[in-house]
């Protein structure tokens, strides 16, 4: 195991982007308290659209719009990027249209029944120190290599 | 929430979706070489992230009496129930078939990496489905 192992494609740019994330989560919480990942954007935007109860919870319904705030600033913080550094042929995923969304039914469900994503229980429940935090961390790394190693191997992309 | 907390909020978001970007997490090759153990950039990636983060839960509230903008100072409450352990397994079935994960997701329609609306799409679809399951609290 060297360096050029574990990172292929170097190191320099996941360490700059993970520290430059922590300081976007950060300024969420000097600046308004919030702590919070990406995942409940989902379930407070749909309180928008249907009167099903659990979506029109209070806590839901209260954060509803600084979390589409919140999401626009992720695009917009990509889209600057995209103007600085994207390569010129752009970033095309080359993944099946089926993974994808077949994926992003299993996101979506798991992510709300946990609590949490990569970023609530990863980042934000990480850094809080929280056991069950890192309990569905170290779930969601075991299935997701299990179905990622299978797939590869079973699925010709 | 006053215009203040919106406006940081826009900013800590477009900070967190420019280091997405940066750190290739909007590409979910990226992704899946991690998965399948081939690049551990990811790592430094939650890392990096985590680490500043744990510093600013840490010092900012034994600094600061409330936040810059107002409010108060929430804490993250994790709850441990076999829901989190089935809800974070599922989810990983669909991080490791898709290599796409909600941050990234949203992050995404910056970058112009279209095909991942499919996934987006899927991910309202799962959560319309968990949240019509749920009873309300």
């Amino acid at each position: 195991m060297n360096m050029a192992t574990l990172f292929p494609d170097g190191w320099t740019q996941f360490l700059a982007g993970g520290l430059i994330m922590g300081t976007g989560v950060s300024l969420l919480f000097v600046m308004a308290g919030i702590i919070g990942g990406m995942s409940s954007v989902f379930t407070t935007t749909l309180s928008y659209v249907t009167r099903a109860p659990h979506f029109q919870q209070q806590k839901f319904v209260n954060a509803r719009s600084w979390r589409l705030v919140l999401a626009a600033g992720l695009i917009a913080g990509a889209f600057a990027w995209r103007i600085w550094a994207a390569p010129a042929d752009g970033i095309v995923t080359t993944v099946p249209w089926w993974r994808l969304l077949a994926g992003g039914v299993c996101i979506g469900y798991g992510a709300r029944r946990a609590g949490g994503c990569t970023s609530g229980h990863g980042i934000c429940g990480l850094a809080s120190l929280q056991l069950p935090s890192l309990i569905a961390v170290l779930t969601f790394l075991a299935t997701a290599m299990l179905i990622a190693q299978v797939a590869a191997r079973m699925l010709a992309r | 929430m006053n215009a203040i907390r919106l406006a940081s909020v826009f900013v800590g978001g477009a900070l967190f979706g420019f280091g997405l970007a940066l750190s290739t997490m909007v590409q979910p090759e990226v992704i899946l070489a991690f998965l399948q153990w081939n690049n551990f950039g990811l790592l430094l990636v939650l890392g990096g992230a985590a680490g500043v983060t744990l510093l600013t839960y840490r010092f900012a509230p034994r600094l600061l009496a409330r936040p810059l903008a107002g409010g108060q100072f929430n804490t993250h409450v994790s709850v441990m129930s076999r829901d989190t352990v089935i809800g974070a397994a599922i989810f990983g079935i669909g991080w490791g078939l898709s290599g796409v994960c909600p941050g990234p997701a949203v992050a995404s329609i910056g970058v112009g990496n279209w095909p991942v609306l499919w996934a987006m799409a899927g991910m309202f679809a799962g959560a319309w489905i968990h949240g019509s399951l749920a009873k309300a609290e």
